[in-house]
């Protein structure tokens, strides 16, 4: 008979990656947004968001989401009277700063909205867009870009036939996958999605999920979602925000079975509003 | 398709992964809640402090595989909300770890009683009911853990008809160790000693048919406690 103890190690090993040490990608240091003088859509958000990690941001309509999304590639900047104070730090480096060049910052931070865009050009155009504006001419690069991140949304097998067809004829599902191998075909270093699948059937929505927990090997992930469950089927930290402030920030393992504020935990369990 | 693999099947395959990785953590529990109670059994037959004592300080590890498994559970309850089958796993899951971990609770008690056993004479009664019956259990353990893997309810079934000769053959034991004490009261001692650890055993074949119900409501969908066997063979048959 043996005597050796029973090995447990199996079961410590962390639950998911969220509990794990990990890098930060972005971090954010006292960030108020305001879109004018008296309206105030982000309140003092101090977090920070973990290299190849996903990350979701839940909270009812108007809470800030949004808005703390769209300034990790300073969409805001395009709105008027918009006004950012505190810091974002890709990398140590503070995006906010003068001398940041904004079209070199949205290749290294790309973004995904909630319904897909793609151009109206072929499929293979639309994924070779942005390696053509940074100067690729060559055809067996190109092709070989296409082809990998098509494979990596998932998208290449249902196309492969028909790359020259036109964008606009696949399906809400297959544009947004489209749209995704076309945003990491420039591989940036963050992937920002705003509320990617919610116009999308449960079924693409489902594979869009499963392509987020393939890309995060690869890509830090920022996802905002109205459905909370969708958050906890895909992220490993989650952050609750409501009406522009940071109310909590955990693991989703946490977040979604021990939430530490009361306001997270009426959200999450319907008992908001 | 078999119905093993069809958890395997989601779209979603870090759900399919969470799902087999809670089996997959059940199955080491059993296994580890299996071995104590073999050298549980074993250190009360030959008399083996040292083996007995490994048994009683191995059982916090059980406790903690309980614990973790139990977590993982809740997390895929809250991230996953599993419907149909999948949720009837879960649930499963949860309901075994509680009587996988009172099994090795048994068998860690089972293992004091042989270490009681040790210091005072031992019991007239050479131990053959106690062997019997632990073969019985440990054999029924083994079969409801193969029938977990398996989802084999016929398998599950026939635990829960075990168990019910094992309840049988618990009393007729006692029967005979209560005429071993009337015999020389000088042994009532070292023999009540085997009854509390032959009780252990019995409860342990409890514990098992308990996990075998859940087997079966994890498979067909159907709550069979507290039914009577024949009643509970006949639900399982006309739910084929």
């Amino acid at each position: 008979m043996q005597h050796h103890s029973i090995d447990i190690s199996a079961l410590n090993r962390p639950q998911s990656a969220g509990t794990q040490e990990a890098q930060t990608a972005l971090a954010v240091e006292g960030l108020n947004l305001f879109y004018d003088e008296d309206s105030q859509a982000l309140h003092d958000i101090d977090l920070d968001i973990q290299k190849k990690r996903v990350t979701a941001f839940i909270g009812p309509s108007g809470c800030g989401k949004s808005s703390l999304l769209r300034c990790f590639n300073r969409m805001n900047d395009l709105v008027d009277g918009c006004k950012v104070k505190g810091k974002i730090l890709l990398e140590g480096e503070n995006i906010y700063a003068p001398e940041v060049d904004v079209a070199g910052l949205r290749r290294r931070i790309g973004m995904v909205f909630q319904k897909p865009n793609p151009f109206p050009k072929s499929i293979y155009e639309n994924v070779a867009y942005g390696l053509r504006i940074q100067g690729i001419r060559k055809k067996r690069l190109l092709d070989e870009a296409v082809e990998k991140s098509l494979r990596s949304a998932a998208l290449w097998d249902e196309v492969k036939d028909r790359l020259d067809d036109s964008a606009l004829g696949l399906s809400g599902g297959q544009q947004q996958r489209l749209v995704i191998a076309r945003t990491i075909a420039v591989e940036p270093e963050v992937l920002l999605l705003d509320e990617p699948a919610s116009a999308l059937d449960p079924i693409s929505t489902l594979k869009i999920e499963e392509l987020i927990n393939e890309l995060k090997s690869r890509f830090t992930i920022v996802i905002v979602t109205h459905n909370m469950q969708q958050a906890a089927r895909v992220s490993d930290m989650t952050a609750f925000m409501y009406m522009g402030k940071l109310i909590e920030f955990d693991s989703t393992d946490k977040l979604f079975t021990n939430p530490a504020r009361k306001q997270t935990e009426d959200y999450i369990t319907g008992r908001y509003g | 398709m078999t119905q093993q693999e069809t958890y395997k099947q989601h779209i979603s395959t870090q759900f399919n992964a969470e799902l087999e990785g809670v089996k997959n953590h059940l199955l080491e529990m059993g296994g580890s809640v299996e071995r104590q109670l073999n050298d549980a059994i074993d250190s009360m037959v030959v008399m083996n402090i040292d083996d007995a004592q490994l048994v009683i300080d191995r059982d916090h590890s059980i406790n903690q595989m309980e614990i973790s498994i139990d977590e993982e559970c809740s997390h895929i309850l809250a991230r996953r909300q599993p419907a149909a089958s999948d949720l009837r796993l879960v649930l499963a899951v949860t309901k075994i770890t509680t009587d996988l971990e009172r099994v090795g609770d048994e068998a860690a008690k089972i293992a004091r009683q042989a270490i009681r056993l040790s210091e005072t004479s031992p019991s007239p009664s050479n131990y053959v009911e106690f062997r019997h019956i632990g073969s019985s259990v440990l054999d029924m353990l083994k079969k409801v853990l193969d029938a977990f893997a398996r989802l084999d309810v016929e398998l599950a079934v026939e635990v829960i008809k075990t168990d019910r000769m094992v309840d049988k053959e618990f009393r007729s034991a006692m029967r005979s160790l209560v005429t071993f004490m009337m015999e020389d009261p000088r042994a009532i001692g070292a023999v009540l000693n085997e009854v509390w650890a032959l009780k252990g055993l019995e409860r342990i074949g409890d514990h098992t048919s308990n996990i075998a119900e859940h087997i079966i409501y994890l498979v067909r969908g159907l709550d069979v406690r507290h039914v009577e066997l024949e009643e509970l063979i006949s639900q399982v048959k006309e739910s084929h």
